[in-house]
């Protein structure tokens, strides 16, 4: 998918001999070519190509991308991964025919291209001899002078003494070559370009299968999993999985069927020979596991290591000004450095491991080739196989050779692919939100009465936290909600938006319980200004036309204006255009509110919870807020987080909240009267604050 | 790109060197073994000659013994090289950084600078690495292969001619369509990222408003235009290699056929031939290796630039070549020797001193001073604190005397020491800071209270979270002291989390405590009794406090109030209700009427 260096599996030992170099350069990926050039002679085959220059060699893929995790089922999860391909499974059929056949057409190359030096071999062999003479004579006086073992060689031959040669038939052997390659070569491409929308689309997919399942999760997944955590799943991990999908099947597919008619043909031409090359499989296979073990060890090291660099990093620049003025660089730097050092020591250790597989594998192939040398050669001196066969054999156990490298290295690339392939499957196999009810009940419109009947909630199991609450909010009343810092007024909110599942009772609106109805209609029927403000990149028109779909800008701008940021808005060079940064770095923490604010006037629901805290509002801003609020209280039924006295004492009902649970409820007077933890809060806090301030 | 790898590559002269040695080791022998090949088929094979064949097999796998061995070392030493490069950048990048001042950081952002020191660093490193095995020895590939290719026979060589342009050729027309391709999905790349981090971020206000939907069709919209790109790239390359395999095969037809030609007339003996097609694939391999690698360097030199970015970046506040110590009265009252204490603070109040001096502050650029003209003195023992609206200079004012910044005009004296005068080490170990957004680190509550002293008791570190109104929380959390604290404190509550921020500048016993709106999250009953505690146990240190809640701040012994970037009124509570129209603004604004009466 990219040239990211995550994927360029560079072999370092890719240039240790020949151009067999050239194979994992290219990155066995590839989508057709994967196979070792046909037509070139011995050494020269051209390896298997690679759609991606750089697609994984050997172990280098998995250093570089992703970190090599053991991964706990393999083969479930590979499995797994391979059925993702299912909705494309009529073109990947279509590819391994075209695969079939464009290897074919590879194989074949070598044998007619032998045919060829044969050709030539026969015609110079024939010039040598006189014309005239025949070709028996020619070996019944190389036996009489004691040759032989040439004699046997020229008896096996098709010569013509004295002809040279034979040009015609040469021309005609390589037309045919001509075509065969090219054939190769387009079938070669059309699996790869088929191949390419296969995985793109697989990848494709599978981002939006789990984007759409990060909309079915429980509120509870997103608060008890590290954000960057799930964002690496959605972007590193499928990355990932996309790379080696479009390098590692079609290369499994081409390498597997490589072996298969290389060792078909090999057989044709010489079992004896044949048997030499087959011997070099298990060594092979034997060297890459022994070698790609210990690999895979540091691979996992190195990507520990970069996690917890990253960590370190991201911490201590994130939290630059207090290392420095606590003076704390010299640790950070001594953890840096800690740290970095494990991370070299582990890279540099995967790297030369898995770089000793290509030397190792090509000193095999080499004693492989000197094997048929000697052997082929013997052959061809007795007359048993002709020069051109021994010369095509030689070129068919380096393509032999090289299936077996990239075999090896894309089970290195597997690890790590399957390994994403668990973290993301893992998320997919989260537990989902209950699901909402067949035949949902549908307020036509809603009054805004919510009352909550004998309600249990707990997070975790075995602490408890609400038991038996009740609560009556009549439409257009307001409750607020009060209680020391850190009381767990959030609670509420998780609950009453079903961010969160009851564990007994209910909450009704209108009398119809939640559960009853969709989430989305549930929610439609909230409005919500947090202190948190949640901004996204984008206008500010677009942020507040967040609060309902197809808002016109007449309505868009009442919102802001009744949320008294019109004219604030208006101010800025872009006005509703202003585009608001990622981190809304160019708008104060209270101009944020109220375009929540106005979010709110927007989307117009019955029932609203509020977040007053003011904490870094500047003052002036803060009336407006106060102002905005109160407006769009007005007519609602209202949940508020409230700081404020005059929110509190003007609230219908007061719910008091300590350490997570409903301590208190009651209005302002009546808890007063009960002396309990309400009013000692009050006259703890306000009365002193307020007896202080004037 | 080239200033980056020649500074940080020089340690490496003498591996760098072994390698190139292994390097045109490896190459002769690979050049090598084509002859060997050639000569077991001419004078072995065609003439029969078993013993032959055997001998030169055997030198055959000598030679490629030796060209595996060059290679691993080659691979050790390249590997050493460039994992130890990226571990010299990365860490030079990270001294720097932790160099730099607050401006240099808002300018580069937080996490860019984070990928900077990892991902950049990684592309560069994969290039240093690709360089040492593959890049360096594709020319003397591809020379040696020209020269050994000529000696086998001249005129066939001149296929050469047209098949090296042909292949460079195609390959360029290639990369200068997919090199854009690239950039253009590397920032649709960053598009997902972006969706997909703010549907995290936001993920209650998007069930909230029931917009998943509308996030869904974002993130499909980002996705789709990634598999597109995507798609297209990975469509051109899939007829690269098909191209480039025919251009190869075709020229080894070629080959056939003038080779043919050639042994026909008798120029050439039939061993060359073969000789030659192996070098001809070799030397078209090298080019193909040597081209492809090009397609790193693009991004290579963009990570480089940006690294060099960083490191060229001089920090805009430094050190003093002769930094002065303001001279100080040294009787700390613990005397148990301990650095950060001793002879910079004593608990007498004679240290701790601050005044601004006719400061004027404008960011970098800016043509507007953010502050002007302001100047006040915070003695020890004083309180001394600042209020204003949003935007009125307040976090810039004390930003100062840290030296995040540097003032522009005016000076911030300690004790009567300009700042700039002193070590920066020397200023920090005297301010207590507790910075607006309270964030903790990763580890325990006692090893963030342990960041300000190293060697607090944990007596200390309960004293220290008593002031701060956290010595409850603290207890009731599981494992107390050595209960986690994940990343950023977000385990806490916001409330808990500014407690521990407070008690983490406590526990360094400094004599200047700065509270930059420290207080926002803690509840009015919570912020009274905090104070008043800090009132008790740190009476004697001078303390700064931004706030914008009147009530925490009308205590104190001196308000300054701020309105665009000037001190506009100074004074107690009660003179600047009586006198300060502003100031009168911000109260009656908290309060309403009503309560203002009361």
């Amino acid at each position: 998918m990219s040239f990211r260096p995550g994927g360029n599996g560079q072999n370092p030992g890719g240039n240790g001999t020949q151009p067999a170099a050239g194979a994992p350069l290219f990155g066995p990926g590839a989508g057709g070519a994967g196979r070792p050039a046909a037509g070139g002679p011995p050494p020269g085959g051209f390896g298997p190509g690679g759609r991606r220059p750089g697609g994984g060699g050997p172990g280098m893929m998995g250093m570089m991308s992703m970190p090599v995790q053991k991964p706990g089922n393999f083969r479930v999860s590979f499995r797994r991964l391979l059925q993702r391909l299912a909705p494309e499974r009529v073109l990947v059929v279509l590819v391994v025919v075209l695969a079939v056949i464009s290897v074919a057409f590879a194989v074949i190359g070598p044998k007619i291209l032998g045919n060829a030096t044969n050709d030539i071999f026969n015609g110079y062999i024939s010039s040598q001899l006189p014309a005239g003479v025949s070709k028996d004579q020619v070996v019944a006086g190389l036996r009489a002078n004691g040759q032989g073992q040439l004699a046997d060689m020229v008896a096996a031959m098709d010569l013509h003494p004295g002809q040279g040669i034979d040009f015609s038939a040469l021309a005609g052997i390589l037309f045919i070559l001509i075509g065969v390659y090219v054939l190769s070569s387009i079938f070669s491409w059309m699996q790869s370009w088929i191949m390419a929308g296969v995985t793109q689309r697989t990848v494709r997919r599978l981002r939006t299968d789990v984007d759409e399942k990060l909309g079915r999760l429980p509120l509870k997944y997103f608060d008890s999993h590290p954000r960057g955590d799930v964002l690496s799943r959605v972007t590193n991990d499928i990355d990932n999985i996309g790379q080696t999908l479009q390098q590692s099947l079609t290369q499994l597919i081409t390498s597997v069927l490589t072996i298969v008619g290389v060792l078909a043909l090999m057989l044709t031409i010489s079992p004896i020979l044949a048997v030499i090359s087959i011997l070099s499989v298990p060594l092979s296979v034997f060297i890459t596991v022994l070698i790609a073990g210990r690999s895979q060890k540091r691979f996992a090291a190195q990507w520990a290591s970069t996690g917890d660099l990253n960590a370190h990093v991201e911490e201590m620049h994130t939290g630059h000004a207090i290392v420095k003025v606590f003076g704390r660089q010299q640790e950070a730097i001594e953890t840096f450095d800690r740290e970095n050092e494990k991370l070299y020591q582990a890279s540099y250790q995967a790297q030369f491991i898995s770089g000793t597989i290509q030397p190792a594998l090509t000193f095999v192939s080499n004693l492989n080739y000197v094997g048929i040398a000697v052997i082929g050669g013997l052959q061809v001196a007795s007359g048993l196989m002709t020069l051109g066969d021994v010369i095509a054999f030689i070129q068919y156990s380096r393509q032999f050779t090289f299936p077996i490298i990239q075999t090896a290295s894309i089970a290195n690339v597997l690890q790590s692919a399957v390994a994403s392939a668990e973290r993301v499957f893992e998320l997919l196999d989260e537990p989902e939100e209950v699901a909402d009810p067949a035949e949902p009940i549908r307020l036509p419109t809603t009054r805004g009465a919510v009352a909550f009947e004998d309600i249990s909630f707990r997070y975790e199991p075995d602490k408890p936290l609400i038991d038996d609450l009740s609560l009556v909010a009549d439409a257009g009343h307001s409750i607020a909600i009060v209680g020391p810092t850190g009381a767990g007024k959030t609670t509420l909110v998780n609950l009453l938006m079903r961010f969160y599942e009851l564990d007994g009772g209910r909450i009704t609106i209108d009398g119809v319980d939640t559960r009853d109805m969709t989430r989305d209609d549930l929610r439609r029927t909230f409005g919500m200004v947090l202190q948190d403000t949640w901004l996204f990149h984008g206008t500010i028109r677009e942020n507040i036309a967040y609060g309902r779909d197809g808002a016109t800008d007449d309505e868009i701008h009442a919102a802001a204006e009744a949320a008294h940021v019109d004219h604030f808005v208006r101010t800025l060079p872009d006005g509703y255009d202003t585009v608001i940064d990622d981190d809304a770095t160019n708008l104060s923490a209270g101009e944020k509110q109220l375009l929540t604010i106005a979010r709110a006037f927007l989307a117009n629901p019955s029932i609203l919870i509020l977040d007053e805290a003011t904490s870094s509002v500047d003052t002036r801003t803060e009336v407006l807020i106060q102002r905005a609020m109160a407006g769009l209280m007005e007519g609602r039924t209202a949940f508020v987080i409230a700081h404020r006295l005059s929110t509190i004492r003007d609230a219908d009902t007061i719910l008091v909240m300590n350490k997570g649970r409903i301590v208190e409820q009651g209005n302002h007077e009546s808890l007063l009267a009960r002396g309990g933890f309400y009013a000692e809060l009050y006259n703890s806090q306000f009365t002193e604050a307020l007896a202080e301030a004037v | 790109m080239i200033r980056l790898l020649r500074r940080y590559l020089r340690p490496y002269a003498w591996p760098i060197a072994i390698v190139l040695v292994l390097l045109l080791v490896q190459a002769i022998g690979n050049l090598y073994l084509p002859t060997l090949q050639g000569e077991i088929i001419n004078d072995g094979v065609s003439k029969g000659d078993t013993g032959f064949i055997t001998s030169t097999g055997i030198f055959m796998l000598v030679v490629t013994f030796v060209v595996g061995a060059a290679s691993i070392v080659g691979v050790y030493f390249s590997a050493q090289v460039a994992m130890g490069f990226g571990r010299d950048v990365r860490s030079a990048i990270f001294r720097q950084v932790e160099a730099f001042s607050q401006v240099e950081i808002n300018k580069f952002g937080t996490p860019s600078l984070i990928t900077r020191n990892t991902n950049d660093v990684q592309q560069v490193q994969t290039l240093v690495f690709m360089v040492l095995a593959l890049m360096i020895s594709a020319p003397i590939l591809i020379v040696g292969g020209i020269i050994l290719a000529v000696r086998q026979d001249v005129p066939l060589s001149g296929l050469l001619v047209v098949v090296l342009p042909l292949m460079v050729a195609f390959i360029a027309i290639i990369m200068s369509r997919a090199i854009p391709l690239f950039r253009s999905m590397q920032v649709k790349l960053d598009r997902i990222n972006q969706v997909m981090r703010e549907t995290l971020a936001g993920v209650r206000v998007i069930r909230a408003f029931v917009r998943t939907g509308h996030e869904e069709k974002r993130f499909d919209d980002a996705n789709v235009d990634l598999f597109s790109t995507a798609l297209r790239v990975n469509r051109l390359f899939a007829i690269t290699i098909p191209v480039m395999t025919l251009i190869l095969n075709l020229s080894t037809v070629g080959v056939m056929w003038f080779g043919a030609l050639r042994v026909e007339s008798g120029e050439m003996p039939i061993g060359n031939l073969t000789a030659f097609l192996q070098y001809l694939l070799q030397i078209l391999f090298a080019v193909l290796m040597a081209v492809f690698m090009f397609i790193f360097v693009p991004r290579a030199a963009v990570s480089a630039g940006r690294i060099q970015e960083v490191l060229e970046t001089e920090p805009s506040v430094h050190d003093p070549e002769h930094p002065v110590k303001p001279a100080l009265v040294a009787t700390a009252s613990d005397g148990d020797g301990r650095d950060g204490r001793d002879g910079l603070v004593n608990e007498t109040g004679t240290g701790g001193r601050i005044e601004f001096r006719n400061v004027e502050f404008r960011y970098p650029g800016a043509q507007d001073p953010v502050l002007h003209h302001a100047s006040f003195v915070a003695e020890p023992g004083e309180t001394v604190a600042i209020v204003g609206s949003t935007g009125s200079g307040k976090t810039t004012l004390v930003n100062l005397i840290p030296r995040f910044y540097d003032v522009t005009d005016g000076a911030v004296l300690i004790d009567g020491v300009d700042v700039r005068e002193m070590d920066r080490a020397d200023v920090w170990r005297r301010l207590g800071v507790i910075p607006q957004k309270a964030f903790l680190f990763t580890g325990t509550v006692a090893s963030n209270l342990r960041f300000g002293d190293e060697d607090a008791t944990d007596d200390e570190l309960w004293a220290a979270l008593a002031v701060a109104q956290g010595r409850d929380f603290v207890q009731e959390m599981d494992g107390g002291l050595e209960a986690p604290i994940t990343q950023g404190g977000t385990n806490v509550s916001g409330g808990q989390r500014q407690r521990l921020a407070i008690a983490r500048a406590l526990v360094k016993r400094a004599g200047i405590l700065i509270f930059d709106d420290s207080f926002s999250a803690l509840d009015f009953g919570t912020d009274a009794r905090l104070r008043a505690a800090l009132d008790r146990d740190m009476g004697w240190a001078t303390r700064l406090i931004v706030a914008q809640r009147v009530g925490t701040i009308m205590k104190a012994d001196r308000i300054l109030v701020m309105d665009a970037g000037r001190i506009v009124g100074s004074g107690t509570h009660s003179e600047l209700l009586a006198s300060n129209e502003t100031y009168r603004e911000i109260v009656y604004s908290q309060l309403s009427a009503e309560e203002a009466a009361a």
